[in-house]
Parts: structure tokens; sequence; C-alpha cells
């Protein structure tokens, strides 16, 4: 019989500290456990157990000093059962190398943070690209299989098996959970990041903010990105993405109206940007510019810091949006960051330049079927005072969008067109 | 932990080489087999002889069928293999890519089960006490 504790933590209490430890230990945890054997499905299911346990026991025994330490131990102890368990039971493929290789604990209560290791895994060349994010998403947070199959927008059993599948070859193929070496820094960091800025753009896409699921995405993105320039404080690009990403998520709320109407950027009340985010965005991306590295993130956070202008000035700063899109088009090459840059040359010297501009994207066949571009023609078209061939542009951008408010906004757009 | 690199290759690219060109090639692959030698990675390796050499077997409605040529006939054949030693995948990757074949061919690099099949797998108990 378990004597009657005199302090215990009650539910409610229990339950805030596990979920604070699962919030900011997860993952800490995770790689830790699945370092060694790289078995990250071993990891995830003694800690999810450990975290199971920790329910039970805290309410009677109370909360204990180090929380992440006490799970990490049971945790532990899982996984020798887990090894136990299969010299009994069928030789499962799954455990077989979490049997030979168990962490060991760590001999302080400071457990060692391995998590930019195990993203870098994530990211690893020889992990298919398309479900790095995925994988991300939930070996280092733990977010749900269902959870991020439906911010993906693809079925739950599918999502499923994929990071099995990737799981598998992170264990198998022995991807080991390793920061890569100054030489292979650039083009290793630059896959991490690039999965990052993806899982934040599948929950940006959910502008309306309906689908909590993808919304949580963005925020859940900034927290990966804020690991990662945390953990490696010397790499301005990850200084960059995330003060693009906490520039992104300060205009969320103005970027639709009441009934769910897209806003574009040059209309939005810019009193509903908020001012804590961009604060935190400018701070990063100083610190980024500190560095004298340019690189795409910190081109494409600066970019947004200039439209920040118009909080102070009531214009954005278009001669600086010049130089930066110039300096974004030489470093990518990107036909889209081609296109804005035809729209800022717009505002300087007039919608006839900036229509040329357009003209002259118009043979890259990667902008042949890009609503923007129509969109973005049809515009400069209207200030120009060409209104039939502006009509004509704004139904071929129309006919390119799926998005409900966007459709709105370009029907809008067209029927506000002068008709002769 | 072991990996095999497959070599595969286009034969007809190695037959329309000239003899110096051919001395080249062995020479670049001789060094590549000291440097895996030296490194301590190296396990075994070898070239194989031509795909159209090769005898394949199959059953087929309960009878062994041999057939004359390769199992897959495609401009890319099998060629040779090494098989390596060393930590990880990245260490694997990292010899992969300086295998002269990947000039002009393809390498596939993949991890051999560890110590065999998994019914020869080490008591729990004693592999935990290793993890120790």
């Amino acid at each position: 019989m378990t004597s009657p504790n005199l302090n215990p933590c009650r539910g409610t209490q229990v339950r805030a500290t596990a979920e604070a430890v699962a919030r900011h230990s997860y993952g800490k945890l995770v790689a830790f456990l699945a370092a060694r054997s790289g078995n990250l499905a071993a990891a995830e299911d003694a800690l999810s157990e450990a975290f199971a346990a920790a329910l039970r026991d805290w309410p009677e025994n109370g909360c204990p000093a180090n929380p992440e330490a006490w799970l990490l131990t049971v945790a532990r102890r899982k996984l020798i059962d887990m090894a136990r368990r299969h010299r009994h039971e069928a030789p499962a493929e799954d455990y077989e190398l979490s049997a030979v290789e168990l962490p060991d604990l760590p001999q302080d209560s400071d457990i060692p943070d391995r998590r930019l290791g195990l993203l870098f895994a994530c990211a690893h060349p020889a992990i298919d690209a398309a479900i790095r994010a995925p994988l991300m998403l939930q070996a280092v947070l733990g977010l749900d299989a269902a959870r991020i199959a439906s911010a993906f927008l693809i079925s739950p059993a599918t999502m499923g098996q994929r990071l099995v599948r990737a799981k598998n070859k992170i264990r198998i193929a022995g991807i080991p959970f390793r920061i890569p070496e100054r030489a292979e820094m650039p083009e290793r960091l630059e896959a991490v990041l690039d999965a990052i800025y993806a899982a934040f753009a599948e929950g940006w896409l959910d502008a309306a903010g309906t689908d909590a699921g993808r919304r949580d995405l963005a925020t859940e993105a900034i927290y990966l990105g804020s690991i990662v320039a945390e953990l490696l404080p010397e790499e301005p690009e990850a200084l960059g993405l995330l003060a693009l990403m906490l520039h992104a998520e300060a205009r969320r709320k103005a970027r639709r109206g009441p009934e769910g109407e897209y806003i574009p950027l040059a209309a939005q009340d810019v009193s509903l940007w908020d001012a804590g985010l961009i604060a935190r965005a400018e701070t990063a991306l100083r610190r980024a510019a500190a560095k004298n590295t340019l690189g795409r993130y910190q081109l494409e956070a600066a970019i947004q810091s200039a439209h920040v202008d118009r909080c102070r000035t009531g214009a954005p700063n278009w001669p600086a949006l010049l130089d930066l899109y110039d300096a974004l088009v030489a470093i990518t090459g990107s036909p889209v960051a081609a296109l804005n840059r035809a729209l800022v040359l717009s505002e300087i010297d007039g919608p006839a330049i900036g229509l040329a501009a357009l003209e002259e994207l118009a043979s890259d066949p990667r902008l042949n079927e890009y609503q923007p571009w129509w969109a973005a023609r049809a515009e400069l078209l209207a200030r120009a005072g060409a209104w039939q061939q502006a009509d004509h542009a704004y139904e071929i951008a129309y006919g390119m969008e799926r998005d409900p408010s966007m459709r709105q906004y370009l029907e809008r757009r067209r029927a506000a067109l002068p008709r002769p | 932990m072991q990996y095999l690199l497959t070599l595969y290759s286009d034969e007809a690219g190695w037959n329309n080489m000239s003899p110096e060109q051919q001395k080249q090639g062995i020479a670049a692959y001789a060094a590549y087999g000291q440097a895996l030698q030296q490194a301590g990675a190296l396990v075994n390796s070898n070239r194989l002889r031509p795909g159209n050499t090769a005898t394949t077997l199959r059953t087929n409605n309960g009878k062994v069928q041999v057939l004359d040529g390769p199992f897959i006939e495609s401009k890319e054949q099998l060629a040779g293999y090494y098989l390596i030693e060393v930590p990880d995948l990245d260490a694997a990757l990292s010899w992969a890519g300086k295998c002269p074949t990947v000039g002009h061919g393809i390498v596939e690099v993949r991890a051999i089960w560890p110590s065999g099949a998994p019914s020869q797998q080490k008591p729990a108990q004693e592999a935990v006490a290793a993890g120790r």
C-alpha cells in the first residue's frame, strides 16, 4: 500500500507540469534516447510510455524535482524492457538495434542536447525531401501523424507510412545524429531551414486560420526555427529564417477581413500587425546582419522588414525593396522574386516600366501557369488604364486560382474596372 | 557498420575506350582500393565479368529455369562492388563519392544486416549489459 502523501501535486498541476516538459523537453529526450541507436520509433514509444507513467505516478508521489531526468530514467528502462521482450517474442526488426545500443544515463542532471543532430538527420540528403518537415515535427516536437497529415493535406495512414519509412531509413542505413563540419554546413543547414520553412508555409497557406491544425503548424515551425537559431547562434541564415517567419506571422490577423476575405499587403491595416513579433523579428535580423554573410532567408526577412517601414512613415521603403529584390534574384534566380521585383519597380517608375519588366519574365516556363504573374499583370494594366487587357488578365488569373478568398478578391478587382 | 557499394556502369563505355584510357581507368580504381585499404575501411571488393556472360536462375512452375543473360537487361550493368566498414552512412557516402564509378556510372550504397540473419541476434541481457 502507498503511504498517504503529505504533499501530492494536484491533477491539474501534474498535467501542466507534464505538458510543460513535453513542450520543452520532448525533442531533447527523443534525441538523447535515439542518438546512439538511431532508433527513433523505439525512443518515441519508450518516451510516450514514460509520459503515461508520469501521469499515474506524479499525482501519488508528487512531481519530481527534475521531471526531465525522471522521464529519461523511466524511458530508458522501457527501452530495456522492450529489448527483453523482443528476446522472447519474434525478433521484430524495429527494436533490433535498441537492444544493443542503449544510451548511458548522463552523469549529472543535465541531459546533453542532441536535438540539432536529430534535425540534421531528419533533413539528411539521403531522406526524401518531402518527408523532412513532417519528420522534424514528429521527432523533435512530438506532433502525431494524424495532425501532421491534416496540415499537409494527406491521409493519416499515408503520412504514418511515410514517417515509418523515413525512421527506418535513418536507423537501418545508419544516418548519424551529427552536426556537419564547416565545409558541408551551408548545404546541410539549407536543407534543415528549407524543411522548417516548408512546415511554416503549410501553416501559412491556411490564411483564414479556420483550420487550427494548420494554423498551429506556423507556430510549431517558428519554434523549430528558434531551436536552430539558438543552437547555431553563429549561422546568419538560421536567424534570417526565424526573422522571416516572425515577420510573416506578425501580419496574420491583417491578412483576412472580417468575412475571411483576402487583403493584399498594401491594403492591410498596420495597426493589426503584431508589434511584439515584429520586434523579435527585427532583433533576429539585426543579429544575422552582424555576421556579414548574405543569404536567401536574410534577404527575404529584410524585404519583410522594409514593408514594416509603413508603420513609421506610412509607405514601404521602395528603393530599399528594389535593392533587396535585385540581390534575391541574383542569389536564387527565382522567377517569383523577379515578379515581385517588377511590382516594386512599378511603384518607383510607374506601371509601364513594371509591365515591361513583367513581359521580360513571360518567357520563363515556370511562370506560365502562375496565378500571381497574371494577377500582377492585371493590376499594372489597370493602373496604366488599359481596362480591356486588365479585364482579360484578371480572368486568366481567376481561372488559375483555387483558394476561394483569393478568387473572390480577383473577382472584386475585376468588377471594379471601369466599363467602357 | 558495414556497407556494400554496388557499382553500375555502361559496359559499352569501357569497350569504346582506348587502351591508354583503359589503363588510366584501371589505375584510378587501383588507387581508390588502396585508399580504402589504407584507411582500414576495406573489407572486400571485386570487379565482375560483363553482364552478357551472366546466367540467371529462377523457378518457373516448380521447375528451376536457367537462362542466359543478366537479371535486368539495361544499359547500366552491375560491374563490381566494395564491401566497406565505416562508422555511419555519412562516412559510407563520403567513400562512395570518391569512387571512380561516380564519374561515369552509378553507385548504390546499402547497409549490411548486422551480425547476419535476425535469428542470430545477441541475447538482450548481454546486449543491455553492453549498453551500460
